[in-house]
């Protein structure tokens, strides 16, 4: 086993299982401990991949950004009575379980156990020249450029549903 | 890489669109109360857009534009074409249902008009990343037009079911052009079909196709995918809950179409039987269900269900005649579907409860026009000849029988027939029962009966007529 997939699962297996535990916590600040880990993780893994550029950004939009944003709303809100968070257990929530896992246990099943050959055991050569920040910058105003720039216009109708439903009555 | 002028023409019904909804942003932003102007704005904006569509159906050779982003042709152009006049009905409905709800804002015509650029999106995309940016610009404006009426708490509670499960069932189509990617390493919808005959047992690439199948299921409220669509076509603003309703299910549609298209369900006949069976399944349960409903938003979220199945039969044909018969259907269903919603919302009181059947009772001597009307939408809705509802049945049938699901046309006439109950039901409500409030007469605004109008001469002359479309079909496949 070389150093990389070692990192490779290293890497993997904390991203999953902080993204469990953010699911699991009943302190939503601690939730969002969690999801700092998986966002860290996740920047591992994006390095592993030859993406640089994406790993930086990751930890800059993610962990830095949208993680802080987070806190703050989760303090704004002052959720105080966590036990407010604690769910009720009835039958429609045990079908819905016992589905979920059903799901998960089908998923796994076919993608580890069926010795799919379509899935690349190499990584793409070309991946390395991506991860740059010329690679990235040639991919999102060469080829992506269209759905780079409607995505703008997704996140400003979101800023403006946000100021509509949240606007106080005038 | 450098882009061209073409890229641009291509792309020009997107544009307009997209634009429109900035000068509408800009316009109530720095001009108060200025609704009237902006409401006019939006349903010029997406005439324009219908005209410059209708204009390149014909003749036109599919192509991509933007690098192999955004495919050109007489699909995407004809489906913008569906989708702009869902929007014009849409808007036309709207101006006098804000005000009576005292939901007047600028801002619902800015989302309004992104969401059908977002389903232009849709139709046009030639590449998965790009189908997928589509389909959240729509379902955004969805979640935020749902919940628009902010002081009603059924409003909030559609808006946040919507989110809420929008959001999950997201993350499985993304989850599965994931899979696709990884197994494929191309996200051009274009590759989809000759990958199926690759791959076809390749496990990552077909649960990949099978998530974004239910990905997509959710947005066209199919069978187990269902359980949002009752609560939050009733919760949100009856004009809303049409454009849903239509718009976003056309689009979706257009997703499968493209998606699914026959070549690449001809190639995974396991995938076609699943489809198959949701869409019996969803045919069951949205007529059997929709019998029982009291009020009539209800009954038309449920029949929505129903439909969704109908259309779903021609998708699995896998055939021409079936995917030419989705498009028929999506135009009739547009037209007999706004209406239908277009006259609750005109009935409605202003104080969010939707109508009954029983306040139905006795209409035609309160609102003749307006029940005349509503009765064509039924008989559409119904598939009664000569209206286009009748025509777009028989084709996504046809083509069912042509595919080999003889057993699927059969449940579907049968339902049909069930339908007929609830549909007709308020026929029979309308003209041969004596009402309780003889004398309050109901006032139709102009631009609403407008709506009305357009909608039922295009249900008619589709009917009469199917060919006019047909011929502009021809040209999608």
């Amino acid at each position: 086993m070389t150093a990389e997939s070692l990192a490779f699962f290293f890497l993997a297996a904390f991203a999953v299982s902080t993204a469990i535990l953010m699911v699991l916590q009943r302190n939503p600040v601690m939730s969002a401990i969690c999801m700092i880990g998986t966002f860290f993780s996740l920047a591992g893994l994006y390095l592993l991949l030859h993406a640089q550029l994406l790993a930086v950004l990751q930890v800059v939009i993610y962990t830095g950004a949208i993680m802080v944003l987070v806190l703050f709303v989760i303090m704004l809100l002052n959720l105080g009575d966590e036990a407010r968070l604690r769910e009720r257990y009835d039958l429609a929530m045990g079908v819905g379980t016992v589905l979920a896992a059903g799901f998960v246990v089908e998923l796994f099943f076919i993608l580890f156990y069926s010795g799919d050959p379509a899935l690349r055991a190499s990584m793409d050569p070309r991946a390395a020249a991506l991860g740059t920040v010329e690679g990235m910058g040639g991919a999102l105003f060469g080829r992506f450029v269209l759905p780079f720039e409607m995505t703008s216009v997704l996140l400003l109708v979101a800023v403006v549903g946000a100021v509509v439903l949240a606007k106080r009555k005038g | 890489m450098i882009m061209t002028p073409q890229d641009y023409i291509a792309a020009l019904p997107l544009g307009i669109v997209a634009v429109t909804a900035f000068l509408v942003l800009l316009i109530e932003a720095f001009r108060d109360g200025s609704v009237r102007v902006t409401s006019w704005l939006t349903a010029l904006g997406l005439a324009a857009a219908f005209f410059v569509a209708m204009t390149r159906v014909f003749g036109a050779a599919p192509g991509t534009a933007f690098f192999g982003m955004y495919a050109t042709g007489a699909f995407p152009d004809l489906m913008t074409a569906v989708f702009c006049v869902s929007g014009i009905l849409t808007v036309l409905l709207s101006s006098a249902y804000l005000g009576k709800e005292h939901l007047v804002q600028g801002e619902y015509y800015a989302v309004l008009l992104s969401a059908v650029a977002g389903m232009i999106m849709m139709a046009a995309a030639a590449d998965l990343v790009f189908f997928f940016l589509g389909l959240e610009l729509m379902s955004i404006a969805f979640y935020i037009l749902a919940g628009f009426a902010r002081g009603r708490l059924m409003s909030n509670e559609a808006g946040l079911k919507y989110f809420l499960l929008g959001a999950f069932s997201t993350g499985f189509l993304l989850y599965g052009i994931a899979l696709v990617y990884g197994a494929t390493g191309r996200t051009a919808i274009s590759a989809i079909p000759s990958h199926s005959l690759a791959l076809a047992h390749s496990p990552v690439f077909v649960v990949g196709l099978a998530l974004v199948l239910v990905g997509l299921l959710f947005k066209v409220a199919a069978f187990p995918f269902h359980m949002w669509a009752p609560d939050v076509y009733e919760g949100a603003p009856t004009t809303v809950s049409g454009f849903m309703a239509t718009g976003g299910k056309a689009a979706a549609f257009s997703g499968f179409l493209l998606i699914f298209s026959p070549l690449a369900l001809n190639a995974l006949p396991t995938l076609s039987d699943v489809i198959s069976l949701i869409a019996a399944a969803s045919m069951i349960l949205g007529n059997i269900v929709a019998v029982s409903q009291t009020s009539i938003k209800r009954m038309l979220a449920y029949s929505s269900i129903a439909h969704a199945g109908y259309i779903l039969a021609g998708v699995v044909a896998g055939n021409r005649m079936g995917a030419e018969g989705v498009i028929f259907y999506l135009a009739a269903y547009t037209l007999m579907n706004i209406g239908a919603f277009g006259v609750v919302s005109i009935l409605e009181s202003g104080d969010g409860t939707g109508v009954t059947y029983d306040e139905c009772a006795g209409l035609s001597r309160r609102a003749p026009v307006l029940s005349g009307l509503m009765a064509v939408f039924m008989f559409s809705l119904t598939g009664i000849p000569p209206f286009a509802g009748f025509f777009g049945k028989y084709y996504v049938f046809a083509g069912a029988i042509g595919g080999g699901y003889t057993w699927l046309a059969i449940i579907g006439v049968l339902m049909s027939v069930v339908s007929a109950s609830y549909y007709l039901r308020l026929v029979v409500l309308m003209y041969f029962k004596e009402g309780t409030e003889r004398n309050s007469s109901v006032s139709v605004p102009a631009a609403s009966l407008a709506a009305l109008v357009i909608a039922a001469i295009g249900l008619l002359g589709l009917g009469l007529f199917p060919s006019l479309l047909l011929q502009l079909t021809a040209w999608c496949f």
